[in-house]
C-alpha cells in the first residue's frame, strides 16, 4: 500500500508540475544563451509583450475546461478596443472608456453563450461566426480607419507602477481571478465537472446552461480588457488588430496543460505556458533566429507539448490502474 | 438422417475481474437447424457468442468447426471460418448505400486499385434476386428500418458464404409483422442447410423457431434438449431455477407513511400510465426484462428525461419535476445504471466527485471551505468504505465497485429521503455487492426509502419488501415479499400471466 501511495503521488506530482519544470529549464537555458535574458528590464518587457495574449489565454482556459472554446477573441478584442477608444475620445473619461470596453467584450460573449447553449451550436462554429461578425462590426464602425491621438488612454498599456508595467499588473490580476474562480468557487468546480462529463454534471443537479454562459461572460470581460490594453499599448484604436490572437491564446493554454477534452487545466499552467511561448519568442529574437523558422519551431513545440501530454496520460492510466487494482481486488474477494 | 455438427464448443470457461462469466460450457449446432440459446440477463449468452465470434478469448476450452479444432482470435477469423454474427444493436454507417455496405471491407478491386462498382452492382442485384428482396442497391442505410437493416446483415452473411449465423435477440426492436418476415427467412436458411444460433428470452418465439433449446444460467449450460422435450414452464423454471442465495443482509424495518406517490406517469421515452408508491423504511423493487421501461421511468422521475403527464407527490405534497435540481431539492436522488456516463467525472478526483451535488454546503458566498470539505468527504467515504489511496486520486483509477461507492457517497452527502438505485450492482464484484446491500439495509433503518431497479432477480427477491414488475413500458404486476417467486416474476415480466393461469 505504501508503494502504491508514493507511486500515485509521484504520478500526480509529475503530471501536475512538469510544466513548471519545463519553464525553469527554459529560463536556465535562455540565460546561458544570452546573459541579458534575466535582466529585470528584459523580463518586464517580455511580461508586457505577452500580457494581452495571456489575458485571452486565461479566458480560453476557463472555456476549454468547460468543454467550450472561443475563436472570436481576436476580433472581439478589436471591437471592444476601438469602441473603448472611441468613447474615450468622445467623453474624455478613462473609467467610462474602460467600462465600455469590458461591456462590448461581455456582450459579444453573451451572444456566444446563447448560441452555444440555447441554440446548441457547437462552440467552434458559433465563435467562428462571432469572429467574422465582430471584426466586420469593428471595421464598419471605424470605416476601416485607425483612431489616432488617443492621448491619456495610453496609460492603460504604457503606464508603470514602480518598474512594473500596468498591463502586467492587469495580467496578474486576471490570473489570480482565474485561479480563484477555478479552485475556490462552486462555479469553478461546476465548470470542471461540466467539461469533464456534462451528463454526470447534469445528473448531479448542476445547471449546465448557467455554467456555460457564465464562462463566456467571464471570458468576455477578459477579452474586453485585452482589447483596451492592446489599443493603449499600440497608441492606436485599430479595427484590424488582434488577428490570429485566438491561436496565440489557445497555444498558451494548451502548452500549459489545459486538456482539449475538457475538465482539466489550471491558471498557473496557462501562465507558465504563456511565459514559455514568450521566452521562446524572446530568445529566438535575441539569438537572431530567422522569423519564418520561428513559426516552424513554435508549431513543432505545440505538437510536442500536446503529444507528450497525451502519451504521459496514457502511461499514467495504465500504471495507476495496474497499481490500484492489485491491492484492491484480493481484499474485496475475501469478504 | 444425421446432420453434421457445424460448430461445437467444449468446456469453455471465461472470467472477468470478480465474475465467472462462463463455466465449463458445451454447446453445438448442426447444419440445417436452429439452436435457441436462452437465459436471463447476465446468464452469459452474450459472452459465449462473443467468444464464438472471436471478440473475447476464452480462458479454457476448445472450439471445433466441422470437427476441426480451430482458434478464433478475431471477428475476421470468425468470418473466414464461416461464422457471421448479427448483433442486437446494429452498428452501421448511415450514409452508406446498400451495395457499399454489403461488400464493405472486401470491395472487389480493378487493376489499379479502384473499386469495381460494376461488379458490386451485378453481385448485389444477383444476391437481392436470389434472396427475393426488392431493395434498391442505391438506398442509403439511414433510410432503412431496423428490420430491413437486419435483413441486410443476413444478406451480408449469405454473401460471405457463412454457414453459421448467430442472431442476438433479433426481434427486440422490430414489429410483429417484421418478425414474421424474419422467421420466414430463418426457415428458408434452415432448409438450405445453414446452422443458426438464435438468442432470445421470448417464449413464444423460442418455441416457434427452435429445433433445439439450450438454457444458460449463471454461466453454465443447465440443459440442452430438442424443443419437443420442453414446455414453457420447464424453460422458465430452468432459466431462473438457481437455489436462492441466503446471503442477503436483509432486515425487516417497520414501515411508515407513504413518502413517494407516482400516478399515471407517462413519457416519450417509452413508459405509460405508471402508478406506484414507496413508504418510509421500505425497499421497493422494479423487476422486468431489459427494455421493459424501468430505467426510463426512473430517469423521468429524477428529471433527466421529460415526461408528458402524471402526478408525483413527495411526503404527500405534489411536486413538479422539470430538472434534476427539482428532484434533488425534494430529497430524491438517483444512482444511474450507466455509471460512466451519468455517475462520475472520470478526470476529476474523488473529493470533487463526492461534493458535486452538495456544493452549497462547502461554498459560502462562492468561497470554498477546504478543510470542512476534506473532513466531510473523508468521513462519508470511510462510512461507505471506498478503497482508495486518498481523496485526491482521479476517479478513473478506481475499480468499478469503488467508483460506484463514490457515486453513492455523493448522494449520501445530500442525506436524501428517497434513493432510486438503477442497477446498483451491475459490473461490480461480489464483495462490493454485499457492501452495497448492507448499505441499503442501513439506510432504510435510518428511515429512508429505496427504489431499486435490477435485472438480477435474486437480488430483488433478497432485498425488497415489495416489488413491481414491468413489461413493455407498463406495470404488469405488484408483489408483496411473501409472494416473491422467480417463476411468478418472470411470468409478469414476460406479461404471460393470463396465458399461464
Amino acid at each position: 500500500m505504501g508503494n502504491l501511495i508514493t507511486r500515485e503521488k509521484w504520478q500526480t506530482i509529475k503530471s501536475r508540475y512538469s510544466i513548471y519544470l519545463v519553464l525553469i529549464v527554459m529560463i536556465v537555458a535562455c540565460n546561458l544563451l544570452n546573459e541579458n535574458f534575466l535582466s529585470s528590464r528584459n523580463i518586464a518587457n517580455i511580461s508586457a509583450q505577452i500580457s494581452v495574449t495571456t489575458i485571452l489565454a486565461f479566458g480560453e482556459t476557463l472555456l476549454i475546461i468547460g468543454g467550450l472554446l472561443d475563436l472570436s477573441c481576436g476580433s472581439v478584442l478589436a471591437l471592444a478596443g476601438v469602441m473603448s477608444v472611441y468613447i474615450y475620445k468622445e467623453t474624455g473619461s478613462l473609467p467610462v472608456a474602460f467600462g465600455v470596453g469590458l461591456l462590448f467584450g461581455v456582450a459579444c460573449n453573451y451572444i456566444n453563450g446563447i448560441l452555444v447553449w440555447t441554440f446548441t451550436i457547437p462552440a467552434f462554429i458559433a465563435t467562428l461566426a462571432m469572429m467574422t461578425v465582430a471584426r466586420g462590426v469593428a471595421l464598419l464602425f471605424t470605416r476601416g480607419q485607425n483612431i489616432y491621438q488617443i492621448s491619456d488612454y495610453v496609460w492603460f498599456g504604457q503606464g508603470q507602477i514602480g518598474f512594473v508595467p500596468i498591463p502586467v499588473i492587469f495580467m496578474v490580476i486576471v490570473g489570480i481571478l482565474t485561479w480563484y474562480i477555478l479552485g475556490h468557487t462552486s462555479f469553478g468546480r461546476s465548470l470542471y465537472a461540466v467539461g469533464g462529463n456534462e451528463e454526470a454534471a447534469r445528473a448531479s443537479g448542476i445547471n449546465i446552461g448557467r455554467i456555460k454562459i457564465g464562462a463566456y461572460l467571464i471570458n468576455g470581460a477578459f477579452v474586453g480588457l485585452a482589447g483596451i490594453l492592446m489599443m493603449s499599448r499600440t497608441n492606436v484604436g485599430a479595427p484590424n488588430s488582434g488577428q490570429g490572437y485566438e491561436f496565440e491564446a489557445l497555444t498558451a493554454a494548451i502548452i500549459g496543460g489545459t486538456s482539449f477534452s475538457g475538465g482539466l487545466g489550471t491558471a498557473g499552467g496557462t501562465l507558465a505556458g504563456a511565459f514559455i511561448v514568450g521566452f521562446l519568442n524572446n530568445i529566438m529574437n535575441l539569438t537572431g533566429v530567422d522569423s519564418y523558422l520561428q513559426q516552424v519551431i513554435k508549431g513543432a513545440i505545440i505538437a510536442l507539448a500536446v503529444g507528450y501530454d497525451m502519451w504521459a496520460k496514457m502511461n499514467r492510466t495504465k500504471k495507476t490502474l495496474g497499481a490500484a487494482r492489485i491491492p484492491n481486488e484480493p481484499k474485496e474477494a475475501k469478504k | 438422417m444425421t446432420r453434421t455438427t457445424l460448430l461445437e464448443v467444449k468446456n469453455i470457461g471465461k472470467s472477468f475481474p470478480g465474475v465467472r462469466a462462463l463455466d465449463d460450457v458445451c454447446f453445438s449446432v448442426r447444419e440445417g437447424s436452429v439452436h435457441v440459446l436462452c437465459g436471463e440477463n447476465g446468464a452469459g449468452k452474450s459472452t459465449l457468442m462473443k467468444i464464438i465470434n472471436g471478440l473475447y478469448q476464452p480462458d479454457s476450452g476448445e472450439t471445433f468447426i466441422r470437427g476441426q479444432k480451430v482458434t478464433i482470435d478475431s471477428p475476421i477469423k470468425a468470418g473466414e471460418l464461416g461464422i457471421s454474427m448479427i448483433f442486437q444493436e446494429l452498428n452501421y454507417t448511415p450514409e452508406m448505400t446498400i451495395e457499399e455496405s454489403l461488400f464493405v471491407g472486401r470491395w472487389p478491386k480493378k487493376r489499379f486499385g479502384q473499386i469495381d462498382w460494376k461488379t458490386i452492382r451485378t453481385r448485389t442485384l444477383e444476391l437481392l434476386q436470389q434472396e427475393n428482396l426488392a431493395y434498391d442497391p442505391e438506398t442509403k442505410l439511414k433510410d432503412l428500418s431496423i428490420s430491413n437493416l437486419q435483413m441486410l446483415e443476413i444478406l451480408k452473411a449469405i454473401s460471405r458464404d457463412a454457414d453459421i449465423i448467430i442472431m442476438d435477440e433479433p426481434t427486440s426492436s422490430i414489429t410483429n409483422k417484421e418478425i414474421e418476415i424474419l422467421f420466414e427467412k430463418i426457415n428458408d436458411l434452415r432448409s438450405r442447410g445453414k446452422a443458426i444460433v438464435y438468442i432470445s428470452h421470448k417464449m413464444d418465439e423460442i418455441f416457434r423457431i427452435a429445433d433445439d433449446i439450450s438454457i444458460l444460467r449463471d454461466g453454465r449450460v443447465v440443459e440442452t434438449r430438442p424443443k419437443e422435450q420442453f414446455d414453457i414452464d420447464s424453460v422458465i423454471a430452468l432459466m431462473v431455477g438457481r437455489a436462492l442465495d441466503h446471503g442477503y443482509p436483509k432486515e425487516e424495518v417497520p414501515r411508515g407513511d407513504i413518502v413517494l406517490e407516482v400516478e399515471n406517469f407517462s413519457g416519450p421515452t417509452g413508459f405509460d400510465n405508471i402508478s406506484f408508491n414507496a413508504r418510509k423504511g421500505e425497499i421497493v423493487g422494479f423487476a422486468g426484462l431489459v427494455g421493459a421501461g424501468r430505467s426510463e421511468v426512473m430517469r423521468a422521475l429524477f428529471g433527466l428525461d421529460e415526461h408528458w403527464h402524471g402526478s408525483v407527490k413527495v411526503h404527500g405534497v405534489p411536486v413538479k419535476i422539470r430538472s434534476v435540481q427539482d428532484s434533488i431539492k425534494n430529497g430524491v436522488v438517483m444512482l444511474s445504471e450507466d455509471r460512466r456516463r451519468y455517475g462520475i467525472v472520470q478526470v476529476r478526483d474523488v473529493k470533487e466527485n463526492v461534493t458535486l451535488a452538495s456544493m452549497g454546503e462547502f461554498f459560502h458566498g462562492g468561497r470554498l471551505h477546504g478543510a470542512k470539505e476534506r473532513n466531510r468527504v473523508e468521513e462519508i467515504c470511510a462510512k461507505i468504505n471506498v478503497k482508495m489511496a486518498s481523496i485526491d486520486v482521479q476517479v478513473s483509477t478506481l475499480s468499478g465497485g469503488n467508483q460506484q461507492k463514490v457515486v453513492l457517497s455523493k448522494w449520501m452527502l445530500r442525506n436524501p429521503d428517497i434513493l432510486i438505485l438503477d442497477e446498483p450492482t451491475r459490473g461490480i464484484d461480489v464483495g462490493a455487492k454485499v457492501e452495497i446491500y448492507k448499505l441499503m439495509t442501513a439506510l432504510v433503518k435510518e428511515g429512508k426509502s429505496i427504489i431499486v431497479v435490477s435485472s438480477e432477480l435474486p437480488e430483488l427477491i433478497g432485498m425488497c419488501d415489495r416489488m413491481y414488475v414491468m413489461a413493455g413500458g407498463r406495470i404488469t404486476g405488484e408483489l408483496a415479499r411473501p409472494d416473491f417467486s422467480q417463476e411468478t416474476i418472470m411470468r409478469y415480466a414476460m406479461n404471460m400471466l393470463k396465458r399461464a393461469s
